[in-house]
């Protein structure tokens, strides 16, 4: 009981300490954000986003209920520059609020007669100039399984038909097929935002995550402009050779 | 005897430090186990998946020919495979070779396939390390991409160790997480086929038949599928060299998996980089925890 009782109090001064030293590194951080924001740091003036196609963003989804912090985030992403963002977030919350802005822009393709197909219209926007899809838990794990009963219906058809391909391969080509075919396509993010307390992508669909580079970005509510240009800055810097 | 192995795993990693007296091993070992007496008072992670990168560059910065710097990372990986031994972590994954790995120059994709076979061989050989830890070692991918020797002796090493009890080495190679699900998907499909005959078997025999082969294929379907079935998904992914992406590396089973980037390189990670990251990891413990219950109710 005593040995337990020593062990708890090291384990509670071990973390204290950490917590400690969090908090300076946090506070180091903020000074470097505002340095960035105020443009005081040279380095981090120009930007070079050549590179970053498409941007995901994961939320928790007990902070993605703060819509004027979620809105903020796509007006400061809309002014660095960036074309194309993913939202994510597990429960569909931004899904939720922020269908308004999928509805009009559903509503405006349809004047405009651009062909969209369903499924894409299901959840993107256009936000500034910038192209905005929003993403769920059901298009991650969901997704793949509508997926793979899309497949599943076409290895029954060529059984039925008697083809002799009764033991047809499918490949990860096909599944990529099936998956645009099921709404749970579309592009892979270069970068993926994580706002949250940890570092974990939450269940973002799988197939688009294959060499995303995931970088933490600490709670929605304490976002930080300078973090974004930190972060789009080392990206900027980032060598990836996709396993050569 | 796990402490000789531990010293033993640690001089073969480290061949130029100078050799410690048995006092200063024996008080090492004692304030290690000191200190992971005091770390499992938190809650400890059962399963820890590695993306061992780095080994060229580790390579490259010490002078040494790229096959040494992946040698020394076998070495890396074993002292890591005793350390979360005793640490009480039940299973390991490692990726050890990806498919995207066979775009790499021949001379060094060759290389990289005999000292796999070479360590396979000398893990059949040698027991020590297996036997303390009573591991089980599965390899997870397309093993008929594998060259014939390495994929008999992988096979050769999980049949003999499929009975062990003890710690879970999963060995990824040569795989994909995109691999992985089509390879559900096929092994799915091949299954509901064979439900099927044997419903039309059974229905012309004038036997009841089950509806399994009709209904929708459900996530749980498809888990039951990957490599991965049977074994807990990962509490934390740790890939070594700071590098912040997955490269194709469990994707579907680290929803809520801590994902850890340290900044040493693979043949680097040692007993204190461990240490941190299950520190890290039990600070966002409640967070994930609560994130897995409520999705597990969702179901």
């Amino acid at each position: 009981m005593m040995v337990k009782l020593i062990l708890g109090f090291l384990w509670y001064l071990i973390h204290l300490v950490i917590s400690l030293f969090n908090l300076w590194s946090h506070l180091c951080n903020n000074l470097e954000c505002y340095l960035i924001s105020s443009e005081l740091l040279p380095k981090f003036r120009n930007l070079r986003l050549e590179k970053l196609k498409y941007l995901g963003v994961v939320v928790d989804s007990r902070e993605a209920n703060n819509i004027l912090k979620v809105k903020q985030l796509l007006w400061w992403l809309s002014t660095i520059g960036v074309k194309n963002v993913i939202l994510y977030d597990v429960e569909g919350v931004l899904k939720k609020l922020l269908e308004p802005g999928i509805k009009a822009s559903r509503d405006r393709n349809s004047r405009n007669s651009i062909n969209v197909s369903a499924n894409m219209e299901a959840s993107h926007f256009s936000h500034g100039g910038m192209a905005v899809e929003c993403l769920s838990g059901s298009d991650g794990k969901e997704g793949i399984a509508k997926a793979a009963n899309l497949m599943y219906s076409d290895f029954c058809n060529c059984a039925t038909h008697g083809s002799a391909k009764s033991d047809i391969i499918f490949t990860e080509a096909d599944m990529a097929c099936a998956l645009r075919a099921a709404g749970s396509g579309g592009a892979e993010p270069d970068l993926l935002l994580v706002y949250g307390p940890v570092r974990c992508h939450l269940g973002f669909p799988a197939w688009r995550l294959r060499y995303t580079e995931i970088v933490h970005m600490g709670s929605l509510k304490s976002m930080k402009y300078g973090s974004i240009v930190k972060a789009f800055y080392r990206f900027s810097e980032k060598y990836q050779n996709y396993g050569k | 005897m796990l402490d000789s192995l531990i010293s033993q795993m640690e001089k073969e990693k480290q061949p130029d430090e100078i050799v410690t007296t048995g006092v200063l091993e024996s008080l090492q070992n004692f304030i290690r186990k000191c200190i992971v007496a005091v770390l499992s008072y938190g809650p400890m992670p059962r399963h820890i998946a590695f993306i061992m990168d780095g080994n060229r560059r580790y390579a490259k910065s010490r002078s040494i020919k790229e096959g040494a710097g992946h040698r020394v990372g076998f070495s890396a990986l074993m002292a890591s495979l005793l350390y979360c031994y005793e640490m009480g972590v039940k299973y390991i994954t490692v990726y050890a070779f990806s498919i995207d790995n066979f775009k790499r120059d021949p001379t060094e994709v060759q290389t990289l396939m005999e000292l796999m076979e070479e360590k396979i061989n000398e893990l059949l050989e040698n027991r020590n390390v297996i036997n303390k830890v009573n591991c089980k070692i599965n390899f997870w991918g397309n093993l008929d991409m594998l060259s014939e020797p390495v994929r008999l002796a992988a096979q050769k090493l999980m049949a003999s160790t499929s009975r062990n009890a003890g710690l879970v080495l999963s060995v990824c190679m040569p795989y994909n997480s995109t691999s992985e699900i089509a390879n559900a998907v096929n092994e799915l499909c091949a299954e509901r086929r064979d439900m099927m005959q044997r419903e039309h078997a059974g229905s012309s025999n004038g036997r009841a038949v089950g509806s399994g082969a009709h209904s929708d294929i459900s996530v749980a379907d498809l888990d039951r599928h990957m490599y991965t079935a049977g074994c807990p998904d990962p509490d934390i992914v740790i890939r070594t060299s700071g590098e912040t992406r997955l490269s194709n590396f469990l994707l579907w089973q680290t929803t809520f998996s801590h994902l850890q980037n340290p900044e040493p390189l693979w043949p680097e990670f040692s007993w204190r980089h461990l240490v941190w990251a299950i520190l890290q990891y039990q600070r966002v413990y409640p967070y994930i925890e609560q994130n897995r219950i409520q999705a597990k109710k969702q179901l």
